[in-house]
């Protein structure tokens, strides 16, 4: 008999009681939500070691992004009016080639106020350019603000790649001594720009 | 009476200063989860629900299973049956060796380590590079983690500084732990690149859409994958959960639970090969079938591996990973430890004070501290009782049914504070070890009450 066989066997021989599942609706509905969403979001992105820039109405998004990184030469973006990016991810051969981008410009899809996670969901052939680049910004609609993570799931989606992410702040570790350090192997800075 | 514990336990505490930066670093971990817990209005009702989401599906495990291997197969993943620990590393050796990969990178993961993996794969020439930065910490000391979620955390910066001198050519002495983390950062970056195949594990894998979840701060899992085109996720089959509703309760706890976090940086779902890759899955059992059957421990399938209940733990906090004998500490390490082999890893039932801390911050409410009292009851019908022990229980049980030697007992009792010292404190006594003993009253309750001096 194979092993899927063997292991479905000795489950089925040893589940004892069968518990229901459980309705999470009472859960969902009582959830956190915040009056001020966006003040929410601005504060723990912070705290997660990030930033949120706002976008005013008729902002020039590209003269904003060379503000906040003047000194960025090579930016990667695959957004059409993202024009101070200097090339597209998906123009280099291979995923490695990406490593020395010091900016990427990417969209973020979703932002949830109860953890300033952002759900970027990949819509390039090399995703390696969300963790690969020194700094990251997400674009963010302030529409597609969320309280919590039940509502996110309620709108999150994989796409065509079948890959997903929610990016709360930039890449971090505390392994040494439990001192907090950003940038361990991914973003060290992330700036979401809420439009 | 001591155990393997006990023993490796004191030898911890002899560096006393290390000792107490643990025990005092832990527990700021522990007073964060508090912290960020209590911002959340429905938190015990998050893991009510937690909890009764993994008793649904760690009850319907046969049907989630073949759902999940349906979905996953329907998004382009090869999916696998690990019976063992041997087949699970095997299964993985023939991709690698399939593919011809030499060159092979992995996030941090636990079935990992339990089934001993990287020794098989070096074994067997290929070489296998840790990218979470304290696993790689450890794989260059050869030594093993301490703890599931800060491995390293018995580390201290100067060996790590040394090490970092011979393996990444820091500058000697230089200790600050944003320089050696960054140092790691620009070596493991090679590392990612030049990987023919990556390996992560999983938190979760959600049966109704075929996708796993990772959960990392580092975006170690995510570099790892985004580079090489052969990706391989292996984990234990009681990481499944129905759908990506239940991931919205268990995302909301984890991190929380585990580090003080609002969520980990990175929540990454993987739900289908990249274009032009593959991607491989490997269902592990290795003994979880049969935890289902054993109702008094079946909750410790619950358990969402985020290190809450060792922060919190006296004893783990005090003694350090090491003393433990089985390879995952602290109280939930205790009882995944007698569910694989209680002969061999009774030692660590005493490792508890039965104070209940870990049961009580558990998001996912496994009976912790239940089950090890559970456990201890049965140390005599596994013949491993304490011997010391046994004979004061046979002692008390002795006073207990002698009313008068009892009161006897009780009368004398105060002679022991007039004893010297060595007749008290001394190798027989466990309770006067790093301990003052407290005065034995000259009056016992009895006599007191007897002669109406107790209003």
């Amino acid at each position: 008999m194979s092993s899927r066989e063997d292991i479905l066997q000795n489950i089925r021989r040893n589940t004892r009681v069968r518990y229901e599942k459980p309705d999470l609706s009472v859960l969902e509905q009582g959830a956190i939500t915040y009056a001020d969403q966006v003040a929410q979001f601005c504060k723990v992105v912070a705290e997660v070691g990030g930033r949120v820039v706002t976008v005013n109405e008729g902002e020039d998004v590209n003269a904003l992004v060379r503000k906040l990184y003047p000194d960025a030469k090579r930016i990667a973006s695959n957004l059409k009016n993202i024009t101070c990016a200097t090339f597209h991810p998906d123009d280099v051969e291979a995923s490695a080639d990406l490593d020395g981008t010091d900016l990427a410009v990417v969209d973020g899809r979703i932002g949830v106020c109860e953890n300033g996670a952002v759900w970027v969901q990949q819509d390039v052939e090399q995703r390696a350019v969300y963790f690969i680049s020194e700094a990251l910004i997400l674009l963010l609609d302030r529409k597609n603000l969320v309280n919590n993570m039940h509502e996110a799931y309620q709108k999150i989606d994989t796409g065509e790649y079948g890959y997903g992410v929610f990016i709360s702040g930039p890449s971090k570790t505390a392994d040494i001594e439990q001192a907090l350090v950003m940038g361990a192997h991914g973003a060290r800075e992330l700036t979401v720009l809420l439009l | 009476m001591s155990t393997k514990h006990s023993k490796a336990a004191e030898k911890f505490q002899e560096n006393k200063e290390l000792a107490g930066w643990h025990d005092q670093t832990l527990w700021m971990m522990r007073a964060k989860r508090d912290k960020i817990s209590r911002e959340v209005p429905e938190w015990e009702q998050l893991r009510d629900m937690a909890s009764a989401i993994k008793m649904y599906s760690n009850s319907h495990l046969d049907l989630l299973l073949q759902e999940f291997e349906k979905n996953a197969q329907a998004n382009g993943a090869h999916v696998y049956w690990a019976k063992d620990a041997d087949e699970y590393c095997s299964i993985i050796y023939n991709i690698l060796h399939g593919h011809n990969v030499h060159r092979f990178i992995k996030s941090k993961s636990m079935l990992a380590e339990e089934c001993g993996l990287n020794e098989y794969l070096i074994q067997k020439g290929i070489d296998v590079v840790e990218s979470d930065l304290g696993e790689r910490i450890l794989q260059l000391m050869h030594k093993k983690p301490s703890h599931i979620v800060v491995p390293a955390i018995h580390i201290k910066k100067e060996e790590i500084g040394e090490l970092f001198v011979k393996e990444m050519g820091t500058e000697p002495g230089n200790n600050d732990q944003t320089y050696l983390t960054h140092a790691a950062r620009k070596n493991l970056r090679h590392k990612f690149i030049e990987a023919e195949a990556a390996m992560t594990g999983a938190n979760f894998a959600v049966a109704s859409t075929g996708e796993f979840v990772v959960c990392t701060n580092e975006g170690n899992a995510d570099m790892g994958t985004s580079q090489p085109k052969l990706q391989i996720a292996a984990f234990g089959l009681e990481k499944i959960v129905p759908d990506r509703e239940a991931l919205g309760v268990f995302t909301r706890l984890l991190a929380r639970s585990g580090t003080g976090q609002p969520i980990t940086t990175y929540t990454s779902h993987y739900r289908k090969p990249r274009k032009g890759g593959e991607l491989h899955i490997i269902i592990v059992d290795n003994g979880r079938s049969n935890i289902l059957a054993d109702q008094e421990h079946v909750k410790t399938l619950n358990c969402l591996r985020c290190g809450a209940c060792m922060n919190t733990c006296p004893v783990y906090r005090r003694s350090g990973g090491y003393s433990y004998t089985y390879f995952i500490p602290g109280p939930i390490g205790i009882n995944l430890g007698m569910l694989k082999a209680p002969l061999h890893y009774y030692d660590n039932v005493s490792a508890c004070s039965l104070c209940y801390s870990c049961q009580n911050v558990c998001p996912a409410k496994v009976d912790l501290a239940d089950q090890i009292y559970r456990w201890r009851q049965k140390l005599d019908g596994l013949g491993v009782a304490s011997s010391s022990k046994r004979l004061m229980s046979g002692g008390m049980k002795v006073l207990m049914e002698h009313p008068s030697l009892f009161n006897l007992a009780l009368a004398r009792a105060s002679w022991v504070n007039s004893f010297p010292r060595s007749l008290v404190y001394n190798g027989l006594n466990d309770w006067g070890k790093e301990h003052e003993m407290p005065q034995f009253a000259k009056e016992s309750f009895n006599e007191m009450w007897k002669k109406g001096k107790v209003k």
